[in-house]
């Protein structure tokens, strides 16, 4: 039971188009779990059968254990990529008529929203339509829309589109609080740093089919090529370079450093260790900078994404 | 607009019925001449919307000058002709501008009457008792079971519903259309798949559907209300007769005969209709109409992503609601239970419009269920596959749609 969200083998045909390809995913409670992939990858798709906006044609879709049933999408807090309110509606109104649908009483929904228009500074608000607000303001006004009924599961498509840096922070600062006090959260991005930042699992949705997922250190550990970056101090540059093209598989690098030293990225094949490679290259020159080349997910994305086209 | 709207018609209604009021007390100031020993000074008297002037004594000249120069409407001028068939054809009318209708008549009217007395006169006919021979026929009418009728309640049947029937195609159009917008608008808001996050997307349908009927029946509850209130108190302050110009659509003989009863009467004819079973079923082939049309609406107003694409899907809409109106209109009056009629009252898209237009005339209730059973059957079944449109429409964005795509979202 330490699972908030199982899908399992979810298949969905949008006529002859299969969008989703026995999609299976296992999100961890209490974690940041990252859904990536290219455009028209089926994310979204996945995202309102999780839902319940669409129903899958085959498949199963567990929700804290059980069978996903309609009552759960009051546990749910969605934030579609493609945001929206009423416009001629009033702020205040219209959050704690959108919480009530969602099963909130009334006074409930507004002590909550009460709260979260403090934290933001933004009680001034409440009586103004939305169509008056500015478009990171009305960003804003949704993303309460999306947490107030304090849900177990959290799904955000894009989340930070449309913030300034400071209000991306402050909403990256929120989601990581809102994971904190027990909420899972489903990430849905093409931002890959916040990816970085934030996520703990991910899974990778290509062409309706999963093609990558689990633990993001683990995924790492799997793509990491056994590379070493390292700046050498010598005196002479072309001589060490010729010596270690002979031994080691070398490319050139390139990172920020205060002195004029020979920058390379290198290899080691199947048997050789770190320590071996230290040792030799302590043994010609000044090691200056030594550090493991862990791959990114933006290259473990591009990797994967490739090899399946 | 709720309140404003009611105000605006009274208005209109009010200010229509004063002008023709002014313009009907216009009288018209026409010359002759008269060169003819046929008519005579007598023939050509003042009536109320008719003044004549004689400038016979000028010559046709000189009067035409005179008419023109002056702020008469116009010169009749009648030729001397012994043959009263040549004389007939041979009368001339000038005028700067071209006269109305009611004028033209009139005058053939007057100078038709002289004519034809001269003519009986030649042929021997005794005027007076021609006139003695006249007969003004009057059925009684009744039905079986002996209640008496007059034609008045066929008026005010015709009335009824056809007014009715109106109504049920306004409120259609109008409340269907809202229904429309307003899925358009969390189209295009973006706010629907907030909303389908919470709610089914059937019953966000369902609920604009049956919420905006409510609205629509509130708001016609207030109009009814108001104009009502305002037509009394209007008519008690101005006197103008609002019921009166309504009434001047009804065929020429039952406006004579609504003239010729009082209110009183016209009242005790009206309570004579099985006005609660009319109301009753009025409220079931309304609901029935609404529904039907406007889960079309909402199916249309998921399809596109703005109101202008629309229009394509329109058509097919309006048709079938004006042909309601107009067969009823053509038909009903005449045959209320006619071939056609009876078949436009079952087909479900127009049988809303021509069933309440003809159970007033009083409809075997087989039929009316049998056509109440239709429409509620129909109406399942297109909300079924509206419902199936709506739920793939409203998340389906920049997609031009054809009736072909819509054909294959029933299938998703």
């Amino acid at each position: 039971m330490s699972n908030i969200l199982v899908t399992e083998d979810v298949i969905k045909n949008f006529g002859d188009f299969r969008a989703l390809d026995n999609i299976s995913i296992e999100v961890p409670k209490q974690s940041v779990f990252g859904l990536l992939g290219p455009n028209g990858a089926g994310k979204t798709t996945l995202i309102r059968i999780i839902n319940q906006i669409t129903l899958p044609d085959s498949g199963k879709v567990f929700f804290d254990g059980n069978l996903l049933k309609p009552d759960d999408v009051h546990h749910i807090g969605y934030l579609p990529e493609e945001r929206g309110l009423y416009k001629r509606m009033k702020v205040g109104e219209q959050v704690v008529y959108l919480a009530q649908l969602k099963g909130m009483s009334k006074a409930e929904a507004k002590k909550q929203l009460k709260y979260w228009f403090d934290k933001f500074e933004i009680g001034a608000w409440w009586n103004k339509k939305v169509e008056e607000l500015s478009k990171g303001m009305a960003q804003k006004v949704q993303f309460i829309v999306t947490v107030l009924h304090r849900p177990k599961l959290l799904i955000f498509d894009e989340p930070f589109s449309g913030f300034d840096p400071i209000n991306a922070n402050l909403i990256k600062d929120e989601i990581l609080q809102l994971r904190d006090e027990g909420s899972t959260v489903i990430f849905s991005t093409h931002r890959m740093e916040s990816v970085e930042e934030m996520c703990e699992h991910i899974a990778l949705i290509d062409k309706s089919n999963k093609i990558l997922d689990g633990k993001l250190t683990d995924i790492k550990k799997e793509f990491k090529t056994n590379t070493f970056e390292v700046g050498l101090v010598t005196d002479n540059k072309d001589v060490l370079l010729k010596d270690l093209n002979e031994k080691f598989n070398v490319k050139t690098a390139d990172f920020k450093s205060l002195e004029d030293d020979l920058k390379l990225n290198i290899k080691l094949s199947n048997g050789e260790t770190s320590t071996d490679l230290i040792k030799y290259l302590n043994s010609k020159a000044i090691i200056n900078h030594y550090v493991e080349v862990i791959p990114s997910v933006n290259e473990i994305f591009i990797k994967s994404v490739n090899k399946n086209s | 607009m709720t309140f404003l709207s009611p105000l605006l018609m009274v208005g209109m209604i009010a200010l229509v019925a004063f002008l023709s009021k002014s313009s009907m007390e216009k009288s018209n100031r026409v010359a002759y001449v008269n060169n003819s020993d046929i008519f005579s000074e007598a023939d050509f008297e003042d009536s109320k919307t008719m003044h004549y002037e004689n400038l016979t004594e000028a010559g046709l000249e000189q009067a035409k000058k005179i008419v023109q120069n002056s702020n008469h409407d116009g010169l009749i001028y009648i030729p001397k002709n012994d043959s009263i068939d040549q004389l007939a054809s041979s009368i001339q009318f000038f005028s700067n501008e071209s006269p109305g209708v009611v004028l033209i008549s009139e005058m053939e009217n007057n100078i038709e009457n002289k004519l034809e007395n001269e003519k009986m006169k030649q042929l021997g006919i005794d005027l007076q008792k021609l006139k003695g021979s006249n007969v003004n026929v009057d059925i009684n009418l009744s039905n079986f079971s002996g209640e008496k009728s007059s034609k008045l309640i066929n008026g005010i049947k015709i009335g009824i519903g056809m007014g009715s029937g109106y109504i049920v195609m306004m409120f259609i159009i109008v409340y269907g259309a809202m229904v429309m917008r307003s899925v358009i608008e969390e189209k295009t808001s973006r706010i629907i798949e907030v909303i389908v996050s919470s709610v089914k997307p059937f019953q966000l349908m369902l609920g604009k559907v049956i919420g905006t009927a409510g609205a629509g029946l509130l708001q016609f509850f207030i109009w009814t209300v108001i104009l009502f209130i305002i037509m009394m108190v209007s008519s008690y302050m101005f006197g103008v007769d609002m019921v009166g110009t309504q009434t001047s659509q009804i065929p020429a003989d039952q406006m004579e005969a609504i003239a010729n009863n009082n209110t009183q009467f016209a009242l005790t004819e009206l309570f004579k209709l099985p006005l609660l079973s009319i109301f009753i079923w009025f409220i079931l082939f309304f609901l029935g109409g609404y529904l039907l049309y406007s889960s079309i609406y909402a199916a249309i107003g998921a399809a596109v992503d703005n109101e202008t694409d629309t229009q394509q899907f329109m058509m097919p809409v309006i048709m079938p609601l004006m042909i309601g109106v107009y067969v009823g209109f053509a038909t009903v009056i005449n045959d209320p239970h006619g071939t056609v009629a009876t078949i436009f009252s079952m087909i479900p898209f127009t049988s809303p419009i021509v069933m309440l237009m003809r159970i007033p005339f009083g409809v075997p209730l087989w039929q009316i269920l049998l056509s109440l059973f239709l429409l509620i059957i129909t109406f399942l079944g297109v909300i079924w596959l509206a419902a199936k449109i709506y739920r793939v429409g409203i998340l389906m964005y920049g997609k031009k749609v054809s009736y072909k795509e819509l054909y294959k979202w029933l299938k998703y």
